[in-house]
């Protein structure tokens, strides 16, 4: 299970702590007095931002100093996209939420009316400010010679990939591999099932979440090629050494768009949403995608990132969910009770 | 005098507080949270609850959960009485330590017991090379979780009865002439039967709704290693509360059948062999 955990940020730590017992102590006080003087915003995230969250917060931290406000204090909670957004709808108070798909963010829009409908339209890029795409991680020197999706329903690979159900990166996952395989079989959707189902008779574990699987596939040593985001991949190669593992990039895959938003419902004044709008819109700085970019994911505006580290990502055709009409239409289609990827399983 | 005050009607002061204060806490923890979820399903009808709980799917998840834990359960049913038999009845250096060592399984997050197990038993960990047989992310890694969370239940249901057991009932059946098998079967076993019943059925129902532990370990693929609780789970983040609600519902049944055929079998047991 994923875990939540709320972390702040490592130089505000001292002074988070002081924040909440002063909002502590106001609260018991006065507590109409409370929201006045220290502003919090709190992230509600999805599990492989952290790092990223923790060094843009620090940075957000100082900039919204320099520009005159006062104080803020900046938490993060981390945990699967799903679960997190389950936390929301029943009653965790996340100003902003940065979640894994927007499908996540539609279902507290639905299910609360703390968002509105139109969220997706208020930021730049589909509210979007980072993106990524699926790719294959593959044992050092590629043993198998797995160079592209037709490559892995041959007999003897093991693809590890969580289960779609649990995890939103395999969602992305499975549309990769669909997306690829109308494609190749020229839109034909019976023979693209087929492939699915072929597809999973060759995975042999499914993990609940995306980091879940990421360690079957390095410490467990299970499986010939790990279905993982991009930015991941990358973690696994900083964690495990550069000749633990190859990255292999597919010649099809999915334009991932984590979006994020202003959680409207739970704002309680005036300067928290000032912040929280300018903690989404500062994601689009220069500054902030280099950030982004030094942590795996790809990037809109990349005026500030050094050329050696856009080399890393090589271009590829990126499929974006609205060719399957959104995650609105996508999520029940493929993954609800009956979908898509319960009948290429029940059809084993 | 003291006896008598003793079986009055109503002899101890703060019946009633104490009565209302324990109903509070228990509706508060146990039998609210219970009835919320009866009350889903009485409001979702018989028959909308077992058309969702009446897939393929669904019973061969219910199958492997209750076959896992009953599994399990017996393993521990056997070493945990062996295990409380040689804390009781030997003295041996460590002796504390294995005890204290005992209860880790409740104090260990489940989940770093299931990591923990997985690491040793994977295809590449320390035991799972040298075994001939798929452990982790298959069945028998299941069961292998569900055996570490229930093993305490036992031995710390049989150690206390075992440490009342005279040694000398089991000489004085010895110097009658019984063989140590016969001392055994009609002596202690007799005397421990509803200790074993009860750690037995404290581990069956911790085990069948384990979750954290178990989700490492399984690999969690349907029709095959995909426990219920799972299946609770990604209904959930279906957003799909009424058909998690119906599993949670059937998982209650089946666990509370089997409970109180436990419990029927205990009332027999008592009074067949006169113990309390």
């Amino acid at each position: 299970m994923p875990r939540r955990q709320t972390t702040d940020g490592a130089p505000f730590h001292r002074r988070a702590i002081l924040a909440l017992i002063a909002a502590g102590l106001a609260a018991t006080t006065a507590p109409g007095a409370r929201a006045q003087e220290e502003v919090q915003i709190l992230n509600v995230s999805y599990d492989p931002t952290r790092e990223f969250y923790r060094e843009y917060n620090a940075w957000f931290a100082d900039w919204w100093q320099a520009e005159g406000n006062g104080p803020l204090t900046l938490r993060q909670s981390h945990g699967g996209s799903g679960g997190q957004a389950r936390a929301v709808i029943d009653g965790l108070e996340a100003t902003v939420a940065t979640l894994a798909l927007s499908a996540d963010i539609d279902a507290i829009a639905a299910r609360t009316g703390k968002i509105p409908e139109d969220w997706q339209s208020r930021l730049a890029h589909n509210s979007a400010p980072y993106t990524s795409t699926i790719v294959f991680l593959v044992r050092d020197g590629n043993p198998k010679g797995i160079t592209d999706w037709g490559d892995l329903v041959a007999e003897d690979v093991e693809v590890i990939t969580p289960n779609p159900k649990t995890s939103g990166g395999a969602r992305w996952n499975f549309l990769a591999a669909w997306a690829w395989a109308l494609d190749a079989y020229g839109g034909d959707e019976a023979r693209a099932r087929e492939y699915m189902a072929e597809l999973f008779a060759n995975v042999p574990v499914l993990d609940t979440g995306a980091r879940g699987a990421t360690n079957t596939f390095a410490q467990r040593g299970l499986g010939d090629v790990l279905l993982a985001w991009e930015n991941e991949a990358f973690l696994a190669l900083e964690e495990q050494g550069e000749d633990a593992f190859d990255i292999v990039v597919p010649s099809i895959s999915m334009l991932a768009e984590p979006p994020v938003t202003v959680v409207d419902g739970n704002i309680t004044s005036n300067e928290q949403r000032e912040a929280a709008f300018a903690y989404l819109r500062q994601l689009y700085s220069p500054q902030a995608q280099a950030l982004a970019v030094r942590h795996h994911y790809r990037a809109w505006d990349t005026s500030e990132v050094p050329q050696y580290e856009l080399d890393r990502f090589p271009e590829l055709t990126r499929v974006s969910i609205d060719a399957f009409g959104g995650w609105t239409e996508a999520q029940p289609r493929f993954f609800g009770d009956g979908g898509i990827f319960d009948q290429v399983y029940e059809g084993r | 005098m003291a006896t008598h005050r003793f079986v009055a009607p109503s002899p101890l002061p703060g019946f009633g507080l104490s009565f209302g204060l324990t109903m509070a806490a228990l509706s508060a923890v146990v039998l609210l949270p219970i009835a919320m979820l009866v009350g889903r399903g009485i409001a979702l009808g018989p028959a909308e609850l077992w058309g969702m709980v009446n897939t393929p799917r669904i019973w061969t998840a219910l199958g492997l959960s209750f076959r896992a834990a009953l599994i399990a359960s017996l393993v521990n049913l056997v070493f945990g009485l062996l295990l409380a038999w040689v804390l009781v009845r030997y003295r041996f250096p460590g002796r504390r330590l294995i005890d204290a060592a005992v209860d880790l399984p409740f104090a260990l997050p489940t989940a770093v017991a299931g990591i923990a197990l997985t690491a040793l038993y994977a295809p590449n960990g320390a035991f799972g090379q040298l075994l001939p047989v798929r452990v982790a992310y298959a069945e028998p890694g299941i069961w292998l979780a569900l055996i570490f969370i229930g093993l305490p239940f036992v031995v710390r249901s049989v150690q206390p009865v075992l440490e009342e057991l005279d040694p000398e009932l089991e000489e004085a059946s010895a110097t009658l002439g019984a063989s140590r098998a016969v001392t055994l079967r009609r002596v202690v076993l007799p005397t421990l039967t509803p200790a074993l019943l009860t750690g037995f059925a404290l581990a069956l129902a911790r085990s069948v709704g384990e979750y954290g532990s178990v989700i490492f370990i399984a690999g969690n693929l349907p029709f095959e290693t995909e426990i219920a609780p799972l299946l609770i789970v990604i209904r959930l983040e279906e957003y799909n509360y009424d058909a998690a609600a119906a599993i949670g519902i059937a998982m209650l049944m089946i666990s509370f059948a089997m409970l109180l055929a436990l419990n029927l079998i205990q009332t027999w047991t008592r009074r067949r062999t006169g113990h309390a």
